[in-house]
C-alpha cells in the first residue's frame, strides 16, 4: 500500500482530467438529498453529504437493466445484448457502500457468473472518501469496520484540512494513480498520522453498536419468535429498506415489448412485496408481512453468514433514516442478541 | 464473449398433446433446441427443471416431465393456470420458445438402483415423476430397479395426466398402477377418494424401498404422514418442491426456503432434509 498527497489546491484538476478519461460518478445535490450522478466537471460535485441516498449498488448493479433483445411473439428471435466495457470510476463513495459491493460479490460472481455486474465491477474504479462525520445511524463498526477504512476501495481519499491523504489499496487502484501521477506527491508522516487522528474522531462520533456477537445462533432458534410479529405491526411494507440497502439484490425479470420489438428487462424486487413470492396457483409461502419482515432481517443475519460468511449488512444506517415507521435494525437486532431462550 | 445466464435458446414446439381439457387444462410439450449442438449436448437428470418463455410475454420454471433416455427432445407438462402459462396453451407445433437449464438438483436415479420405487403423484404434480417413471421403465434400465408401483390421482378422471401412458402400463406385468379420482364418477373402475388414502390401501412394502412424491402441498403432506405411518423412514422419502422463481440460479432472491434456494440446492429434498428445514414453504 502507498500513501499519497494531493493538495485540495490541485484536487479539482484532478476531477477535471479524470473526467477526460473516465465516465466519473460522483454525489451531487439532488432534489435536497445526495446521489451519485455522472459529472461533467468538477464543480457539480457536492461532497458536503453524509451519504447519497440511494447506495452507488445503483451504479454497478443498475435497477432497470436490460437482459436481451429480442424479436417477441411464438415465431420470434433473440438478439444478445452487447456488454459495455466503458471504464468508470466512483468517486467518495463511502466504505460501507464500498463494502456491499464485497458482500454482494459471492451472489453475482458465485457459480454462476452474472456478466452485467461483472462487466461493471470489472470496469470500475472504486475511489473511497473516508467519513469524517458519521452521523447518529452509523453503526460501521459494529462489523469491525471503520469510517475511515481503505479495504473495500481501490483507493481511498481522506480529507485532511489542506490535503487529502491519498491511500492505494490494490493492483487495479494503483494503475488508476499512475495515470495521473502528476497530481500526487508521497505522503510525509505527518499526513498519515493526520489521517489516523481523523479516523480516530470518526469512530468516536459512531455512537451506536449492534451486538453481532453470536446472533446467528441466536436467530436459530427464533425463528418462531413473537419479536418478528411485533415489528411486523408497525411495518407498512413500502421496501424503502430494501430498495437502499446497499446489500439488497433481488430482482425481478419480465418481459416488455410492442408488437415487433421487445426486451427481458430485471428490475430491483424487494421482499417486503407480497407479489414477491406469489405462485400462479395464489400460494403464498410469506402471505403476512410478519413472513416478509422475518425474511428480510434472516437473510441479512442468518442465510447470508451461512452460505456467504458475512453478515449481509454493512452499517450504513439507510434503513434506519429512511424508514417511514421508524423501524430501527440496530434496536431490533439488539433485541435479539439479548434474547434470553 | 461472457455467456449470458439469463439469455435462452430457441426451441421448436415439435408436438402439443392435449393431456386434459377444461378449467383445469393440462398440454404437455415437446420442444428440440433449433440448434443441433445445443440439443445434443442438453444432459439433465430427472427431477431436473427449465425455463421456458414465450418470447413477450415472459419466463416460468417447469420440471422436466420426459426422461433422459430419451436424448432427442424434452418435455414439459403444463397446467393453464397464470399468464406464462395460458401464453403457452395459445401456441401452435412449429412455433417458437426459449429454453434454458437444466436448473437444480435431481432425483438420485444412480443411487436407487436395485431398490423399488413407490411413485405417488396428484393432478399436474405428476409431471416431474413422469421423468423418473419412462426412465427406470427404458427398456436398457429396468432391469437395474425392483418393485415400481405408480399412485396416481386427480380431482376426475378428466384431470388425469398422461393417461394414454397409463392405460400402456397398465398391460405390463413389471409396473404396477394404482389410479384415484377424489369422487365417484360413473364407469370408474379403480380407486374413489384421495391419493393418500389409495398410498394406504396399496400399502407398499418399505424394504428397499424409495417412495416420491409430488402434488398439491396439502395432499404431499398426508401422503408423508402415510409413508411414515406405513414405517417408511425420513430418508427413504422424497419430495420436489415448487416456488415463484426468476433467475433460476440463485441469484434473484425470492425461492428460498431459510438459506436454501429451490432453484439451485433443491427443488429435490428428501423428508430427512425438509424435516430439519425451517423456512416460509
Amino acid at each position: 500500500m502507498e500513501s499519497l498527497v494531493i493538495s485540495k489546491e490541485n484536487f479539482p484538476e484532478l476531477i477535471n482530467t479524470i473526467i477526460k478519461s473516465y465516465r466519473l460518478f460522483a454525489p451531487t445535490e439532488e432534489k435536497g438529498f445526495s446521489g451519485f450522478n455522472i459529472i461533467k466537471d468538477y464543480l457539480e460535485m457536492d461532497l458536503s453529504y453524509l451519504n447519497s441516498r440511494m447506495p452507488p449498488k445503483a451504479i454497478l448493479f443498475n435497477q432497470t437493466e436490460t437482459l436481451f433483445l429480442m424479436e417477441p411473439g411464438a415465431k420470434g428471435s433473440i438478439k444478445s445484448k452487447a456488454i459495455s466495457n466503458e471504464k468508470s470510476a466512483i468517486f467518495a463513495i463511502r466504505p460501507c457502500d464500498a463494502k456491499g459491493f464485497r458482500i454482494i460479490d459471492p451472489v453475482f460472481l458465485g457459480d454462476v457468473i452474472d456478466p452485467l455486474y461483472k462487466a461493471n465491477r470489472d470496469n470500475s474504479v472504486l475511489i473511497g472518501l473516508s467519513c469524517n462525520q458519521p452521523d447518529s445511524s452509523c453503526f460501521c463498526t459494529s462489523f469491525g469496520d471503520s469510517p475511515a477504512s481503505g479495504k473495500y476501495v481501490d483507493i481511498l481519499f481522506t480529507d485532511i484540512e489542506e490535503n487529502y491523504l491519498v491511500e492505494v489499496m490494490t493492483e487495479k487502484g494503483k494503475n488508476f494513480v499512475n495515470n495521473f501521477g502528476r497530481f500526487f506527491t508521497p505522503a510525509p508522516p505527518k499526513e498519515i498520522e493526520a489521517k489516523n487522528a481523523k479516523e480516530k474522531e470518526a469512530i468516536k462520533l459512531i455512537k451506536r453498536n449492534l451486538k453481532v456477537e453470536g446472533i446467528e445462533e441466536k436467530m436459530d432458534k427464533m425463528f418462531n419468535h413473537p419479536i418478528w410479529e411485533e415489528y411486523a405491526k408497525k411495518c407498512i411494507g413500502c421496501g424503502t429498506c430494501t430498495y437502499l440497502c446497499p446489500t439488497c439484490h433481488c430482482f425481478d425479470v419480465v418481459d416488455e415489448s410492442t408488437l415487433d420489438k421487445g426486451a427481458r428487462v430485471r428490475t430491483w424486487d424487494a421482499c417486503m412485496f407480497p407479489e414477491y413470492t406469489m405462485h400462479t396457483s395464489g400460494h403464498n409461502p410469506r402471505p403476512a408481512r410478519m413472513h416478509r419482515l422475518r425474511n428480510r432481517f434472516y437473510h441479512k443475519y442468518s442465510y447470508f453468514p451461512k452460505n456467504s460468511d458475512v453478515i449481509a449488512c454493512t452499517g450504513c444506517g439507510r434503513c434506519i433514516r429512511y424508514c417511514p415507521v421508524n423501524i430501527d435494525i440496530i434496536e431490533l437486532m439488539n433485541r435479539v442478541s439479548e434474547m434470553e431462550l | 464473449m461472457t455467456e449470458n445466464p439469463y439469455q435462452p435458446s430457441l426451441a421448436t414446439i415439435e408436438k402439443i398433446k392435449v393431456e386434459v381439457t377444461g378449467e383445469r387444462a393440462i398440454k404437455t410439450f415437446k420442444l428440440v433446441f433449433q440448434d443441433k449442438e445445443i440439443q445434443e449436448k442438453f444432459n439433465f437428470v430427472p427431477g431436473q427443471c427449465v425455463m421456458i418463455s414465450l418470447l413477450g410475454k415472459g419466463e416460468s420454471m417447469f420440471a422436466i416431465s420426459s426422461s433422459p433416455t430419451e436424448k432427442d427432445y424434452l418435455e414439459v407438462s403444463v397446467m393453464k393456470h397464470g399468464k406464462n402459462t395460458s401464453a403457452l396453451h395459445e401456441t401452435e407445433e412449429g412455433d417458437t420458445v426459449g429454453v434454458r437449464g437444466p436448473y437444480g438438483n435431481h432425483f438420485d436415479v444412480e443411487g436407487w438402483k436395485n431398490k423399488n420405487i413407490v411413485f405417488i403423484g396428484g393432478g399436474i404434480g405428476m409431471a416431474p415423476l413422469r421423468s423418473v417413471v419412462n426412465y427406470t421403465i427404458n427398456a436398457q434400465k429396468r432391469n437395474q430397479y425392483g418393485n415400481l408401483d405408480i399412485i396416481y390421482g386427480a380431482r376426475t378422471s378428466n384431470d388425469l395426466c398422461f393417461k394414454d401412458e397409463f392405460t400402456e402400463l397398465q398391460k405390463r406385468d413389471d409396473v404396477n398402477v394404482h389410479l384415484s379420482i377424489d369422487v365417484v364418477e360413473e364407469g370408474w373402475e379403480h380407486f374413489v377418494g384421495f391419493v393418500p388414502s389409495n398410498l394406504l390401501k396399496v400399502k407398499p412394502p418399505t424394504k428397499d424401498t424409495i417412495a416420491i412424491t409430488c402434488g398439491p402441498p396439502i395432499m404431499i403432506k398426508f401422503v408423508i404422514q402415510n409413508l411414515l405411518e406405513l414405517g417408511f423412514k425420513d430418508e427413504q422419502i422424497f419430495t420436489t418442491l415448487e416456488m415463484r422463481m426468476k433467475c433460476g440460479v440463485g441469484i434473484c432472491g425470492r425461492c428460498n426456503i431459510g438459506n436454501l434456494y429451490v432453484c439451485k440446492d433443491g427443488p429435490v429434498f428428501s423428508n430427512a432434509q425438509l424435516k430439519n428445514l425451517e423456512g416460509d414453504m
